[in-house]
């Protein structure tokens, strides 16, 4: 009992602490970046473009975002969703329905900024569009829950996971949906607006602002991750993960508190789909596929379920080892040993084996939540399988 | 459980959201049947031709989906690594049978070359299911079940990478062994294929329910399925019996894949994962778990992907993948224990 009054308090204090730390270390890559690289001798500069490229780096947070919206459904309240790129691909289409030249033929414009020459299509201001992004694709949580969330988990997981196919490709095939034009197919849409914050443009090219902007919003995101989860929302989802029968029996009203982690999952999704959207500006349908539902499934797993950080840790770490780091060290071995080894062809096999090895060795992750790791640790009481090897090794 | 103490039934009462299902599962059924009537009106032959196309496609689907019904039924997996075995085996007997043995046009040697391929090759998909299990899936049976189904993802993208590293990224095509003539029976163009497909696929479907319902280690493989320490009391291997169900299941793939290679005259890596899921809803639709509703939802499925792709009133070939999906959403909305499945709704 003391210990876990002592684990709440120094969950508090950590909470600013973190936020000090989050915001340095961001504020440091943003002026390295901004004020320092550019006048920096050229090797610096290419060893920076190489191993840390900003473009990397704001894809990380993107990731940092995409995970911790997972975490909420499976690291929260342990339902599996393996679809999740559907949220990616709904907020991403948002982003490209509500602030491109898109549409031609109508002409909205609200507080948007519009490029000068592309005023036809729908301009709404970058905040309104992550507000509708965020509500967009909470709707289709709820209506992708709906339905199974009385099934048993691992027929959630193949119905999500059918949404996951679903949805990138209605947006594949989208550029004919009887007679209209709704996503514009495999080429997607291009020409997103600048942003335009308080009067301050982020340019198309402007890298670090961009940034700056996909950091906060994954900020955003750990801190209304950690007030979730200490919340009375996040006791609940905790509790039905552990125990649904105990949890309903406390009054944790269950169907509600499913829906609501799925909703706000997909919250988390749809917000990091506008930012990358933003970040590439455009959406394009063909890079939403299976890999990506599976990649964020591996950061949460490798992380640690349920654990703000350890997610975070291993969204860094995987999505860094995806975009440059297995490139750059294959290039490395190769370029010291004088190897020519195709180190990114083995990204299937490094996923794979390091779910399954994470699964049988360290199935709390390695950052694990104290109570993550009791309960994926716990035997089954009823099994015999322990007493029948051990008669087998009496009767030896 | 509607009966109060006093043992008087309650009135039972009318749901609305109850009401709501019905009526929109009598609507989608009645567009479905609509559809279906006016192509059979439309273009009767067509109709005909495209139904032989849906059972030669459903027979492959069946032997697959067999395999998540075993295992499904016995230790309650989803093996989400079934669809890649079956990948597997495709580029297995593509290897042995059109590489090293070199048989690529239809002839008596080839015939025969084939049938042991197949046997080889079935014992090979066995092997690599016995192994996977050993390995992965054996250490996981107690811990929470999202474990073992993330082990199972994890274990079909590395299953995927070796299907890549074998023949590469591009799909291969195969000089397959049977003719592709057709011939005609009433005005419809059978292939020779469709006939080869049903000639080694039924067979082998019999066999298995014969295995399953008739031999002794089916009888264990059936009382593991219901309580596995009960059968482990009345002395039967249990580790021993999951490993039999395994082979089966990938004997099964092993065989889908190599008529798959041989019929479709194409073998690539990614083949597991679309072909994994339509053979995994076959199996929902079917009622997991149950032998017969596998090759019930194989074959429905087959016909219902071949009327979207090849009738000419309908949604057509792009959205053959979204209807497959659907079919499996609203499955788990109406029907969720399947056609010939109990319900099984969480317990609360």
């Amino acid at each position: 009992m003391s210990n876990s009054s002592v684990a709440a308090h120094t969950a508090v204090s950590s909470n600013r602490k973190w936020a000090i730390g989050f915001t340095t270390a961001v504020a440091a890559i943003f002026l390295l970046n901004k004020f320092v690289l550019p006048g920096a001798p050229e090797q610096i500069q290419r060893f920076f473009n190489a191993w840390f490229s900003l473009n990397s780096l704001a894809e990380v947070m993107i990731w940092i975002l995409m995970a911790l919206g997972l975490n909420i459904i499976v690291g929260y309240a342990g339902l599996l969703d393996l679809g999740y790129v559907a949220f990616w691909a709904l907020g991403g289409y948002i982003a490209g329905w509500l602030m491109s030249p898109f549409f031609s033929g109508i002409e909205i414009n609200f507080f948007g900024n519009a490029r000068p020459g592309l005023e036809f299509g729908i301009h709404f201001h970058v905040f309104l569009v992550l507000i509708l992004g965020g509500a967009f694709t909470a709707i289709w949580g709820i209506i992708i829950g709906g339905p199974t969330l009385r099934l048993k988990s691992d027929y959630l997981a193949l119905v999500t996971l059918g949404f996951g196919e679903i949805i990138p490709q209605f947006m594949l095939n989208g550029a004919d949906i009887g007679g209209f034009n709704v996503t514009n197919g495999a080429q997607g849409i291009g020409a997103l607006d600048e942003v335009n914050l308080f009067g301050y443009v982020i340019g198309t090219f402007a890298l670090p602002e961009k940034f700056l902007m996909v950091s906060l919003m994954a900020g955003a995101m750990i801190f209304f991750s950690i007030r979730l989860r200490d919340g009375r929302l996040g006791r609940a989802w905790l509790a039905i993960r552990e125990d649904e029968l105990a949890a309903s029996m406390m009054g944790v009203p269950l169907w509600r508190t499913k829906f609501a982690s799925y909703a706000i999952g997909a919250i988390g999704g749809g917000v990091g789909g506008v930012g990358f959207a933003i970040l590439v500006g455009g959406v394009y349908a063909d890079r939403f596929n299976f890999v990506i539902s599976i990649i964020i499934l591996a950061m949460v797993v490798l992380g640690g379920m349920g654990n703000v950080w350890g997610v975070v840790v291993g969204a860094t770490v995987l999505a860094w080892v995806n975009s440059v780091g297995l490139v750059q060290f294959g290039e490395l071995v190769n370029n010291t040993f004088g190897t020519n080894f195709n180190f990114p062809s083995y990204q299937f096999l490094l996923f794979g084996l390091l779910l399954v090895l994470m699964m049988l060795f360290r199935r709390e992750g390695f950052i694990p939540e104290a109570r993550i790791q009791m309960v994926m640790n716990e035997e089954k009481f009823e099994d015999l399988e322990k007493v029948t090897d051990e008669t087998k090794i009496a009767s030896k | 459980m509607t009966t109060v103490a006093s043992g008087v039934a309650r009135k039972k009462k009318i749901k609305l959201s109850n009401v709501l299902t019905k009526i929109s599962m009598v609507f989608i059924l009645s567009v479905i049947t609509y559809w279906l009537g006016m192509n059979l009106l439309n273009d009767p032959i067509q109709f005909a031709q495209v139904t032989v196309n849906g059972l030669n496609n459903g027979l492959l689907y069946a032997l697959i989906a067999l395999g998540y019904t075993l295992v499904y039924g016995i230790i309650e997996l989803i093996n989400f690594a079934h669809g890649d075995l079956f990948m597997l085996g495709a580029v297995f007997s593509f290897a042995v049978l059109t590489e090293a043995l070199g048989a690529m046009a239809p002839s008596t040697r080839n015939y025969i070359l084939m049938l042991l391929v197949l046997v080889l090759t079935m014992i090979f998909g066995a092997l690599v299911n016995v192994t996977i299990e050993r390995l992965a899936y054996r250490k996981l049976r107690n811990a929470p079940r999202l474990a073992p189904l993330i082990t199972a993802v994890g274990m079909s993208f590395v299953l995927q990478w070796i299907g890549l590293r074998w023949i590469g990224s591009v799909p291969v095509n195969v000089n397959t062994v049977l003719p592709s003539t057709n011939f005609e029976v009433v005005g419809l163009q059978i292939a020779f294929k469709t006939l080869a497909i049903f000639a080694v696929t039924i067979p082998l479907l019999v066999v298995l329910a014969f295995i399953v319902n008739k031999t002794r280690r089916g009888r264990a493989m059936r009382a593991t399925a219901q309580d596995k320490d009960a059968s482990r009391l009345m002395g039967i291997d249990v580790n021993k019996t999951i490993t039999f169900t395994f082979a089966i299941a990938g004997a099964a793939a092993g065989a889908a894949g190599l008529m798959w290679a041989q019929t479709t005259g194409t073998v690539a890596y990614n083949l597991g994962f679309q072909l994994g899921l339509i053979a995994f809803t076959s199996a929902v639709l079917g009622g997991v778990g149950n032998l017969y509703g596998a090759v019930l939802g194989g074959l429905v499925i087959g016909l219902i992907q071949s009327y979207n792709d090849g009738l000419p009133v309908g949604p057509g070939q792009r959205w053959s993948q979204t209807m497959v999906f659907t079919i499996l959403i609203l499955l788990m909305v109406y029907r969720p224990g399947g056609l010939l499945g109990e319900t099984s709704q969480e317990k609360v």
